[in-house]
């Protein structure tokens, strides 16, 4: 029998699928029988959903420009090399 | 060529002009990625005049070593590597104890990783406005320890592969796989105080 430790155990794997055959129905059986992993089985997916591409803020544009400008700097003087 | 017809360029071959010494295919992967690296930088050393060094230093170094890059994984993946590491070295300058490593060890038992269990809605999400969801999120992973935020932010909000996460951090595989559980663990605990079903009590488990 899987234990709630043998569950959180698997949980990534699970949730990423990378979870098979046995093993993957053993621990779905246990997330039936067991509400407080099927609760964190549930909660943990939709924390990952959430996150899942969620946009980095735009870089500030003057940060961009200095960035743009260092670089050009720096092809700059790889030319005249 | 102009920058908006490489903007859909395979990145192959991107990074083949580039190495030609070519300025605006460089340009265009750097625009490709330099909102994800600041992002990474500004996570792993929390300060934003840091986190613009370290910006700079990884795309300079990156032009600078363009034909040490192999090509057999992907240039994201080895841009972040030196992100990652000029990110590291202002961290360790920054503290007295030069301690700063993402190999430090960490407790990996899973069990005290769960205080609360309640349930959530649906979608959850849906009762925040865009940017009240931004900020949640962004707080949430920002209260991650160090070693546990990078790997979260490559892994499960950049979407590179656990190998990927590995190789861009310098990290064994299990070290991958079980600070991400923990990441994961910790951000379902912190998130469930704005998204779980309203009236259901919280239980003790374990």
């Amino acid at each position: 029998m899987l234990t709630c430790k043998d569950f959180l155990r698997e949980l990534s794997d699970y949730l990423d699928e990378n979870l098979a055959g046995e093993a993957r129905t053993e621990l779905e059986q246990h997330i039936a029988a067991c509400p407080n992993c099927w609760v964190i089985a549930d909660t943990t997916k939709k924390t990952i959903r959430v996150y899942k591409g969620m946009d980095p803020y735009p870089i500030p544009p003057d940060v961009e420009a200095r960035l743009m400008q260092a670089l050009e700097r720096k092809m700059a003087a790889k030319q005249s090399k | 060529m102009t920058v908006s017809d490489l903007a859909g360029s395979d990145e192959t071959i991107l990074v083949a002009q580039a190495r030609q010494s070519d300025a605006t295919a460089f340009s265009e992967l750097v625009r490709r990625y330099e909102n994800k690296i600041f992002r990474l930088a500004l996570h792993i050393t929390q300060n934003r005049e840091d986190a613009e060094d370290v910006l700079q230093e990884a795309f300079l170094k990156a032009y600078e070593h363009l034909d040490q890059f192999q090509g057999n994984s992907k240039f994201y993946t080895w841009i972040v590597r030196i992100a990652v590491n000029q990110a590291l070295m202002k961290l360790r300058r920054r503290k007295t104890d030069k301690s700063v490593s993402m190999d430090e060890q960490f407790d990996t038992g899973e069990d005290t990783l769960v205080r609360e269990i309640a349930a959530w809605d649906e979608d959850p999400e849906q009762q925040f406005s865009r940017e009240e969801l931004g900020r949640i999120l962004e707080s949430a992973v920002q209260s991650l320890e160090p070693p546990y935020r990078s790997v979260f932010v490559l892994r499960d909000i950049d979407d590179l592969s656990t190998e990927e996460t590995a190789q861009a951090l310098d990290l064994s595989i299990p070290a991958v796989k079980s600070r991400l559980l923990r990441a994961r663990l910790q951000l379902r605990e912190k998130l469930t105080r704005h998204f779980k079903r309203k009236g259901d009590d919280a239980f003790a488990y374990l």
